[in-house]
């Protein structure tokens, strides 16, 4: 009876959450978040703070490219490029205009790189399938290569190198550094993810999905599928940029050599590990991407392998893991644990039951 | 005292030629629709009649010719705008995006439309017009069966409020019973909205038993043309090409 009860009232409690408005929804998902990264930098280290904040840059770009795979049905092979110029915009900024606030300079690059994705995305919205990812791949390839052209200005293949503030002073004595930019990364990164969860789930969402499934019908019904392409890929440059701001206000640097080739064939593997359709995949991904590289070489250290084997050591972990979970979960880990979840509770209910 | 002036008519094509490579699938098609009436395009499997809609909505671009929609000419729109021109498409097997519910897809139809409330009245209408989408609004378009996939489309291309709907082999693996009961309702639509139908049909029968007027298209191009009832009773015409 009061187990009946509780279970109405939680009906009801949950039915209200689902009528409120999505983007307070996604809001108050966003602050729960943020609160719960608050606590888990309090009680973990320094050096636990900053591979938080790795992580977060990740899921933001991992996202991003999962909106534009999963929700607009496109491929980029080239994402890393968005993040690199992200990365040198934001450095750019700091170097050459001291003044700019941190908030400025991330708007900055997001919007540096936007652009860069107007000017791809319009010339690939024609291209779909092998065509677009050959286009997008050759920009993973090049665009790093710019630094390495213009030494004077971009710093070549050392790149560039600069400070970045940390603790704002009233609070420096309390909250340390690390702690401080896993904040700003984690903020920034919800922020984003906000709006990739609206657009996923709203009225653009849902254009993106008709052209994605039928794009004569969708022209056909008034929408504009080149436009659309174009947005979802200037969206999903954007976040790409974002990562690389946060990257580079993270590490202090911004290096070509970071933003190779693969980088970017990370990123789509860690889309179609984590599983496409939820910002859970993508963090699921961010997570691969992050642990498997510091196991790796954690693995590399314990066995005492020479530095060929040991570099390379994440790259072959992470690529196991890719093929064992594709073969294991088509649907990736996000898909797994999904259908892991629905076993559990048609077992709960008992065979041939139904809920309610 | 003369005769008032005829009203312009609603869908015009002059000498549209529309070709994949070397092979001109319509091949100087001309035809004029007159604004109400129920226009029927017959012809065989290859006969060019699903191109020749697909060319004039714009989704396929022309080689040469023209199209007019109420004197308007829509020669080399792409599909988006011309929709906007009140010339709606429903193409073969409907187009429903199957991972959408039945609401969106029929939101999806109107979009473009800057009156929302005349969005909302017209979804409105479509739940009157086919109750069958009212009752499954929420579940995926995917789980519709095939004849009210075809409802499904014809709401959607109707949300665009156009004067002209274009229906693409609607009857198109449908129980000869639904096929009937379709058939009526545009018949219906067209008597009580005054919308102009062009009808693309490999069921020739049933397409002239609501249609006004014929094409029959052989080849790419016009092998006959005129009344519902000339053509169902023009012996020549049915052994022919409407094989029956």
């Amino acid at each position: 009876m009061t187990d009946d009860t509780a279970r109405t009232g939680r009906a009801a409690v949950l039915d209200r959450w689902r009528r409120s408005p999505m983007l307070l929804r996604h809001l108050a998902a966003a602050l729960a978040a943020f609160l719960g990264i608050v606590l888990l930098t309090s009680v973990t280290d320094p050096f636990t703070n900053l591979r938080i904040a790795t992580i977060g840059y990740h899921l933001v770009a991992v996202a991003g490219l999962a909106l534009l795979i999963g929700v607009s049905g496109q491929i980029s092979l080239g994402h890393g490029a968005f993040m690199f110029i992200g990365a040198y915009t934001m450095a750019l900024l700091v170097i050459h205009v001291p003044g700019s606030p941190l908030w400025a300079n991330l708007l900055l690059a997001i919007a540096a790189s936007c652009a860069a994705g107007v000017a791809v995305g319009a010339a690939t919205a024609r291209l779909h399938g092998p065509y677009l990812a050959g286009a997008t791949l050759i920009l993973a390839v090049g665009l790093p290569a710019v630094a390495l052209r213009y030494p004077e200005a971009l710093g070549g293949s050392n790149g560039l190198t600069f400070s970045v503030a940390g603790t704002p002073p009233a609070l420096s004595d309390t909250v340390p550094d690390p702690r401080w930019q896993s904040w700003v990364v984690w903020l920034a990164v919800l922020l984003a993810l906000v709006v990739v969860a609206n657009v996923s789930r709203g009225r653009l969402g849902r254009r993106l999905r008709a052209v994605r499934d039928d794009e004569a019908a969708a022209a056909l019904s008034g929408l504009r599928p080149g436009r659309l392409r174009t947005v979802a890929f200037v969206i999903s440059a954007g976040c790409g940029g974002l990562a690389g701001a946060l990257q580079a206000y993270l590490l202090g640097t911004a290096t070509p050599s970071s933003f190779g080739l693969a980088l970017s064939l990370s990123l789509l593997a860690a889309v179609v590990l984590g599983g496409l359709g939820s910002l859970w995949g993508a963090l699921w991904g961010a997570l691969a991407l992050v642990y498997v590289e510091v196991w790796g070489h954690d693995a590399a250290e314990a066995l005492g392998l020479s530095d060929h084997v040991a570099n390379n050591l994440p790259i072959a972990l992470f690529g196991a893991a890719l093929i064992a979970i594709v073969l294991l979960w088509p649907s990736g880990v996000q898909g797994g644990l999904a259908r892991l979840g629905a076993a559990v509770r048609t077992r709960r209910i008992g065979p041939g039951g139904r809920p309610d | 005292m003369s005769a008032p002036a005829p009203a312009p008519p609603a869908l015009e094509v002059h000498d549209l030629v529309s070709a994949y490579g070397a092979v001109r699938a319509v091949d100087g098609v001309s035809l004029t629709v007159p604004a109400g009436s129920i226009t029927a395009v017959l012809g065989a499997n290859g006969a060019g009649k699903t191109t020749l809609l697909r060319t004039v909505s714009g989704a396929k671009a022309a080689q040469s010719g023209r199209v007019l929609a109420d004197g308007v000419e829509l020669t080399r729109l792409p599909a988006d705008r011309v929709v906007r021109h009140g010339v709606a498409h429903v193409p073969e097997g409907g187009g429903v995006i199957t991972q959408l519910t039945v609401e969106e897809n029929l939101r999806l139809g109107g979009l473009w439309r800057a009156d929302r409330a005349d969005r909302v009245r017209a979804r409105e209408e479509m739940y009157q017009l086919f109750p069958v989408l009212a009752e499954r609004r929420r579940q995926p378009a995917g789980a519709l069966s095939g004849g009210e996939r075809q409802m499904l489309a014809i709401g959607r291309a109707l949300m665009a409020r156009p004067r002209v709907l274009l229906l693409d082999e609607p009857s198109l693996g449908l129980a000869p019973m639904v096929t009937r009961r379709l058939l009526r309702l545009l018949r219906e639509l067209r008597d009580g909205t005054g919308l102009t139908v062009v009808l693309v049909e490999q069921n020739a029968r049933g397409a002239l038993s609501v249609a006004d007027h014929g094409f029959v298209l052989s080849l790419g191009r016009v092998a006959a043309s005129g009344d519902a009832d000339r053509l169902l009773a023009d012996d020549r015409t049915r052994h022919a090409y409407l094989g029956f």
